[in-house]
């Protein structure tokens, strides 16, 4: 037990540090592609209620794509469809320049993408969820239409959406393990690598689990935290 | 220390976009495996070495150019060659005419044969196709090895894998009756470890129009003055000595 | 659209679709059969009992696919001689079963939950109008409770499936040559880009297919449940 454990000291023998490394790479992707998820997801749901027809069929067919598709099929598009792409646009554009779409960046786009397909969807019931007549109230109390969505439609939208977004994200902090597949060094290819040296699938692969695991937990606990407050005004009413 | 260093680079990375100019040819990008020892991997600092890392590096001295090195996996390493993520493959690439349609390959730089290899218990002995009709055989995927086996052995079952160790792992584990692989890389493999379960079988396979032409570097087609420059290079630590040095490092024997 | 590729490829990328739809039938399945003790142990009131299914749950719930995936095959192949003595080594050898194994436990999990939320929330006045009847708690459970449990989680069963589709494409990554693994296959032979579209249009069709005719499945077996007012 003692010389597994050891497996997971810091320094050239051990494994801590790699795994603690990859950790760092799926937690900075994690909180990279939330706050992009939820405002793509609220943009599209925007979209979805708008009187435009044309905006309405793109943001319906971008939410059909991105929660149909695998996630790792979104992922290898994004990542080789991507940078193809790119330099493409940039041999158009200047002569004899790269550019190169990191599998960082492609990883929070792919994610960003199915994320908002998702986000879309909470953001649309939340919205459902606001009878009509509150608008109505605040234009008879001579609030404007950017007004009464900052002032009245906002703060109940995030109350109502939040136990669906927490949930999504949840669900995203998992998906950030398909990034290893496309050579991003997070926790999943760090125990990858560190199994195909030491030759101890079971233990870093058990310990990977529990810090996914761990990490549910805390996000959890947040989300939590962020719920109370956002209910806050509900308190003692019901 | 390294988390820092990795999240303030993965920070800095989404500035995605990295634009370089490239005029005369001064400095090359070099992309390899980093997992396919003794030939090229990542040693325990994480630094590329092997024998197409000191023979690149060989070559750019020669060449008087700055070179830096990338580590791509090889399943993406043409796309990403393509995609000018660097400029050249020095990754033990087979010299293919499959591949030739997509990129151009300088002279070869070495070659060394496939060879099968069966655990040491197995009772295989023959390795032809229609001996090995119901056996699970297991190769890297993208490689010679994978589209040899997956033209050639359509009545055996075959299991492809993202790099060559984990082919090894599964053969070490009971789960393959056998692998097709470069034979230089299985003789390092079956020297220590896992390893050591295992035995060569069967001939040496060396048909070019599978096996190509050995090894070379690959450039995106129609680099030309940077493919001759190469080949340049490559006749020049041929001649002078400097290719032995690093052949009598790795092997006992000649590669080339 | 390039014809030759088509040709050559299209009919390998159709029989992974195949194995694709083999392997989330057969987790789907047989996860719903393991979820039913599940979610039985989760509704019971023996808080050691409860604790196990809760751990189990969160244990599938809680990490990625990809890592339970890895876990198992390459943990197998470290276990190999003890899987040997117990004689079911055979199974964790191929590849295939690993996934199914994984993915059936996966799934159970996720699906326990969505028993025990419907059993849950199906009105506490059925059991006691079958118990006045004279109804014992287990044929309750199973004539009664059971059936409108089912119809109410009709709708998070058929995303369960959904999810299971597009998760079934980490297969791949295991040697397994589902429609993803078909697809990584002939992009490493051709480096066409287009291949990965194609995945993605059958991907689609799958799920989009499934999604409505599930849609039109759940309208018919509820049709009672509604009133006539949102008719």
């Amino acid at each position: 037990m003692g010389e597994t454990l050891g497996l997971l000291a810091f320094g050239d023998k051990g494994w801590g540090d790699e795994i603690l490394a990859g950790l760092g790479v799926t937690i900075s992707l994690f909180l990279a592609t939330l706050p992009f998820g939820i405002f793509f997801g609220f943009l599209i749901a925007l979209a979805k209620r708008s009187n435009n027809r044309l905006a309405r069929l793109v943001a319906n067919a971008y939410t059909t794509i991105f929660r149909g598709l695998p996630e790792l099929l979104t992922l290898f598009i994004i990542f080789y469809g991507g940078q193809m792409l790119l330099q493409q646009l940039a041999d158009l554009l200047f002569d004899g320049v790269y550019v190169e779409l990191n599998a960082f960046v492609a990883g929070i786009i792919a994610l960003a993408f199915v994320f908002s397909a998702y986000a879309s969807e909470t953001f649309m019931s939340a919205f459902n969820g606001i009878p009509d007549g509150q608008a109505e109230a605040a234009r008879s109390l001579g609030l404007g239409r950017v007004q009464t969505l900052r002032l009245v439609i906002f703060p109940q939208l995030v109350r109502l959406a939040l136990p669906g977004l927490a949930n999504l994200s949840l669900i995203l902090q998992k998906d950030t393990s398909l990034v290893s597949i496309i050579a991003l060094p997070d926790l999943i290819r760090n125990t990858r690598i560190a199994v195909g040296v030491t030759k101890e699938p079971l233990f870093f692969f058990s310990v990977a689990c529990m810090i996914y695991i761990a990490l549910a937990v805390i996000t959890s606990y947040f989300i939590g935290v962020i719920d109370r407050w956002s209910s806050r005004g509900q308190a003692g009413r019901s | 220390m390294k988390l820092f260093r990795t999240i303030a680079i993965a920070g800095l990375a989404l500035a995605a976009l990295t634009g370089a100019a490239m005029a005369d040819i001064t400095k090359v990008r070099i992309g390899t495996e980093g997992a396919y020892p003794p030939f090229n991997y990542l040693d325990s600092a994480g630094k590329l070495q092997g024998f197409d890392i000191d023979i690149a590096k060989a070559l750019c001295a020669e060449m008087k150019v700055e070179c830096t090195f990338v580590a791509q996996d090889w399943d993406g390493i043409i796309p990403a060659l393509l995609a000018k993520k660097y400029d050249a493959i020095i990754a033990s690439m087979s010299i293919t005419a499959e591949r030739k349609k997509k990129v151009d390959f300088t002279d070869k730089y070495y070659t060394t044969p496939a060879k099968f290899v069966v655990p040491k218990d197995s009772k295989i002995t023959d390795v032809s196709a229609a001996a090995m009709k119901g056996k699970t055989i297991g190769a890297q995927s993208s490689t010679i090895h994978a589209n040899f086996l997956n033209d050639l052995y359509k009545d055996s079952s075959i299991k492809l894998y993202g790099t060559q160790d984990e082919a090894n792992a599964d053969l070490a584990a009971g789960r393959l009756d056998a692998i097709l692989a470069d034979s230089a890389i299985l003789l390092e493999w079956m020297k220590k470890g896992d390893g050591l379960c295992c035995k060569f079988v069967g001939p040496d396979f060396n048909d070019v129009k599978y096996f190509g032409e050995g090894a070379g570097i690959a450039v995106r087609k129609g680099e030309d003055e940077l493919r001759e420059k190469f080949n340049k290079a490559i006749a020049a630590i041929l001649a002078n000595g400097v290719y032995e040095k690093i052949n009598k490092k790795y092997f006992p024997f000649s590669v080339y | 659209m390039d014809f030759d590729l088509l040709i050559k490829y299209g009919p390998k990328l159709l029989s992974g679709l195949l194995v694709t739809l083999q392997l989330v039938s057969t987790s789907i399945v047989l996860g719903a059969i393991i979820s039913l003790p599940i979610a039985l142990m989760r509704l019971s009131k023996n808080r050691i009992i409860n604790g196990i299914a809760y751990s189990y749950v969160y244990f599938f719930r809680g990490s990625p696919l990809l890592a339970q995936l890895f876990l198992i095959y390459y943990g197998a192949g470290q276990m190999r001689p003890l899987l040997q003595d117990m004689g079911i080594w055979w199974m964790f050898r191929e590849a295939y079963y690993c996934a199914i194994f994984v993915f059936t436990l996966n799934t159970a999990a996720y699906q326990a939950e969505i028993l025990r939320g419907s059993i849950q929330s199906v009105d506490k006045g059925q059991w006691e109008a079958a118990q006045t009847m004279g109804m014992k708690y287990w044929p309750t459970f199973f004539k009664i409770i059971m059936p409108q449990a089912l119809i109410s989680s009709l709708r998070p069963y058929g995303n369960e499936i959904i999810l299971m589709i597009k998760g079934s494409a980490i297969a791949s990554v295991v040697t397994i040559f589902d429609l993803m693994g078909e697809t990584k296959l002939a992009f490493s032979r051709t480096f066409d880009f287009q291949v990965f579209l194609w995945a993605a249009v059958l991907y689609l069709v799958m799920v989009e297919t499934l999604r409505i005719t599930w849609e039109k499945m759940e309208r018919r077996l509820t049709r009672h449940l509604r009133q006539v007012s949102d008719q």
